[in-house]
């Protein structure tokens, strides 16, 4: 089989696992529907592999195939195809998306057991990993534009899961608005591509675009930048990102796979894929790396004191999502695709664990009621501190080696380059920091009851409710379940687990500077035209770059140890002390409350205005009010008439004929 | 015979008639005004005809009779019904229709 066989093989898949157990989620009995759905994703992962070897048996310089099936719109210059597009790039996203989801369905078999809607959210879980592989596997832009809203749309599914939960609704819609925003971008996008070249497919595009654009072309910059708001908004980066903490409302699987491991990359797969373009305007490129810097950044301090632990888990999301957005801007793409996946691997394992915790909380998600896991959770304790570990790139984990490629290649550029890296390395900092605040406020410590009565083997049992306004709730349909489990009694969950950790561990050895850099060589064709491939840092720089990210992650691990385990308390006095500061980063720099003041307020005002004085007064008033008026007027006059008194008809009748009568005798004369 | 005295006549039997209709408040006699009224007409109609020398008139007069007989079968009819349910026989009282 051909490389693009196994392409619509990947595709094929999770579409029919969505078909079986969306149709047959009444007949499948018990958990088969889990079973069915991660079967289809562990099909859609073997068929990556085999695009894998294929794709690699292609000669190096024509490392790519692309097939289609139906031509849906032909028009006389171009035709739109739905077709796919494999290349190195194509099959590595395939190969993390389809991995790391497999892994995730095996998990949410325990994890969303009890649930009442399970076989509802595999289907909706297959449902997002065929979008996510349509996005990635397209082969055109109007295909990437139909798996980008259909990605969008099985996030907001899978966020407003629990669907009686008001607040899960109002995080779903939120997420679905912000994801909508980032659509029209791309479509606009899209459109000014096909306005200025003709062309739609990715190769027709790229080779079209430095024939029609000179470098830096105001069109090219605007198509860049509406790209960018795109990508932006799928990947939560400012000032598009407030949907992501949002979006934890949703069951904890859905955070590892949507929030963490796969859609929330999207955005930086795009940028990767359509790199030609912004090679062309260097412009835009500088602005979506100054943009994930700065997005770093701020999420790295607002993690610093949030207390939800999925909370916290979300904001490093998009921190490290900037360093990958600064990694595909600066040119430094492989790096920038390698974090991409060691963050996979990483993000999902910390949100398996953070479910695991909450199960073991029976659904509390505040850290401030947490503590003392470590005994009662072993398998979770270990897993969960493997990811804070890779997340802190601690020495020789997985995101030691990509975080640092990263921030080495963006050293490479030089200039105000250097600004941005440092940048990086102080949010490297806050990371090693705000990770293991969580390991050590959740695992360390005192155990708390919960912690106290699993260790006696049986899990805490709270009362159902909703974990964000502590609202009570009954465990039917549309609310969690009536079960909670944690890792060290569920087998899927473990079996998911320990793979994740191993590869966040050790995932960094493809991509050992001066070592192996089998990532970088696998891509290397597809980014083969771009005018960076051969600018990267000399393995000597980059391991100067590896001994000071190492340095920093240890030395900040060791302070959080200092602040959350030797002298507690500390962090309290600080907050005492700097009530403006912790109050800001506990806001989130009050980016909420701004665009609550800027747009929403406004919109309901004028709605409300609208619904008031235009609907209201207005439309029912005077318009339908005015017409029934002069209706119900004449209708009076013709009611006065029906008297019912047939003498009075009969008078009229009478005096109607004389009247003709007299009429035609004067009109006659 | 001048045409004008069946006129006269006519005019005369059908203001008699429209005044019953105008002012009894029986039914019967409505019905019974009604006819007046007709046969008032009838009555104009076979004196134009005289005038005229044909017989269109005269075959009008009586189509206008057989009508009449229709009518008053039904109007008959409903006041034998008005006594059946034990209504008022009194035209005023009859005033459904008023909107």
């Amino acid at each position: 089989m051909s490389a693009t066989s196994y392409g619509w093989l990947v595709l094929a898949f999770p579409l029919a696992g969505l078909l079986v157990t969306s149709l047959g989620w009444r007949v499948l009995p018990g958990r088969t529907a889990g079973w069915i759905a991660s079967g289809a994703i562990l099909g859609s992962f073997l068929a990556s592999l085999g695009a894998l070897v294929q794709v690699q048996d292609l000669p190096r310089e024509e490392r790519h195939a692309v097939d289609s099936i139906w031509t849906y719109a032909a028009t006389g210059d171009f035709d739109v195809e739905v077709g796919i597009f494999v290349d190195p790039l194509a099959v590595f996203m395939c190969l993390v998306v389809s991995g790391v989801s497999f892994l995730i369905h095996v998990y949410s078999i325990s994890y969303v057991s009890g649930d009442h809607g399970f076989a509802r959210f595999f289907a909706y879980l297959n449902y997002f990993v065929f979008s996510m592989l349509l996005l990635v596997l397209a082969g055109n832009f109007i295909l990437l534009i139909v798996g980008w809203a259909f990605v969008g749309a099985a996030s907001y599914l899978l966020i407003s899961f629990w669907y009686r939960r008001d607040t899960a609704t109002h995080a779903g819609i939120k997420a679905f608005v912000m994801n909508v925003i980032g659509d029209v971008g791309l479509v606009i996008a899209a459109f000014l591509i096909l306005n200025e070249t003709g062309q739609l497919d990715y190769l027709g595009v790229f080779e079209r675009a430095p024939e029609v654009f000179a470098q830096n072309d105001g069109t090219i910059v605007a198509t860049c930048l509406l790209l960018l708001v795109g990508a932006f908004a799928k990947s939560a980066q400012l000032p598009l990102h407030t949907w992501l903490p949002d979006a934890m409302e949703g069951p904890t699987p859905v955070s590892a796979l949507i929030h963490a491991a796969t859609m929330v990359t999207a955005g930086v797969y795009l940028i990767a894929r359509t790199f030609p373009l912004f090679e062309l305007a260097p412009t835009a490129a500088d602005i979506g790396a100054i943009i994930g810097t700065a997005t770093l950044v701020f999420a790295a301090t607002v993690a610093l004191v949030q207390t939800d632990l999925k909370r916290v888990i979300a904001y490093s999301t998009m921190s490290q999502i900037g360093y990958m957005v600064l990694g595909v801007s600066v040119a430094a793409y492989s790096a920038g695709l390698f974090h991409l996946m060691t963050h996979a691997f990483f993000k999902a394992l910390l949100f398996m664990g953070a479910g695991s915790v909450i199960g073991a909380m029976a659904g509390i998600q505040d850290m401030d009621r947490m503590g003392g896991f470590r005994k009662a959770m072993p398998f979770t304790f270990v897993t969960f501190t493997i990811g804070a570990l890779a997340l802190a790139a601690f020495p020789f984990t997985s995101g030691f080696f990509s975080k640092d490629e990263v921030l080495a290649y963006t050293i490479n550029r030089g200039g105000g380059y250097v600004v941005l890296a440092l940048a990086g390395y102080f949010g490297a900092a806050l990371t090693g920091f705000y990770a293991f605040r969580m390991v050590f406020r959740v695992f360390g410590g005192e155990p708390v009851p919960e912690a106290k009565e699993l260790e006696g083997g049986h899990a805490a049992h709270g009362e159902p409710m909703n974990p964000m306004t502590g609202e009570p709730e009954d465990t039917d349909v549309g609310f969690p379940g009536p079960e909670h489990n944690v890792a060290e009694s569920s087998p899927p969950m473990k079996f998911a687990m320990a793979p994740l950790a191993f590869l966040a561990l050790v995932a960094g050895v493809v991509g050992i500077p001066g070592v192996t850099d089998t990532l970088e060589h696998f891509l290397e064709p597809t980014f083969e035209s771009s005018r960076y491939i051969d600018d990267h840092p000399s393995a000597g720089a980059e391991w100067v770059g590896l001994a000071a990210g190492g340095i920093i992650s240890v030395a900040s691990i060791y302070v959080a140890y200092v602040f959350f385990v030797r002298r507690r308390g500390i962090t309290l006095e600080l907050r005492d002390r700097f009530p403006k500061v912790h109050a800001f980063l506990f806001h989130k720099w009050y980016f909420d409350e701004l665009y609550d003041a800027v747009f929403v307020r406004p919109t309901a005002t004028a709605g409300a205005f609208g619904r008031r004085v235009v609907e209201t007064d207005f439309v029912q008033g005077f318009i339908v009010g005015g017409t029934t008026g002069i209706v119900r007027a004449g209708t009076s006059f013709a009611r006065a008439i029906q008297t019912g008194f047939l003498r009075a008809y009969a008078l009229l009748l009478l005096l109607g004929v004389a009247g003709l009568v007299l009429y035609f005798l004067l009109a006659s004369s | 015979m001048d045409v004008v005295w069946f006129l006269v006549l006519s005019a005369f039997i059908f203001v008699i008639g429209a005044a019953g209709v105008m002012t009894r408040r029986n039914p019967l006699v409505v019905l019974l005004c009604l006819e007046l009224m007709l046969n008032a007409g009838n009555l104009a109609l076979v004196g134009f005809s005289r005038m005229h020398g044909n017989e269109a008139g005269q075959i009008f007069a009586l189509i206008v009779m057989v009508i009449a007989a229709c009518e008053v079968v039904i109007g008959l009819g409903i006041i034998v019904a008005m006594y059946r349910n034990r209504l008022p026989i009194d035209v005023d009282e009859m005033s459904e229709l008023r909107g």
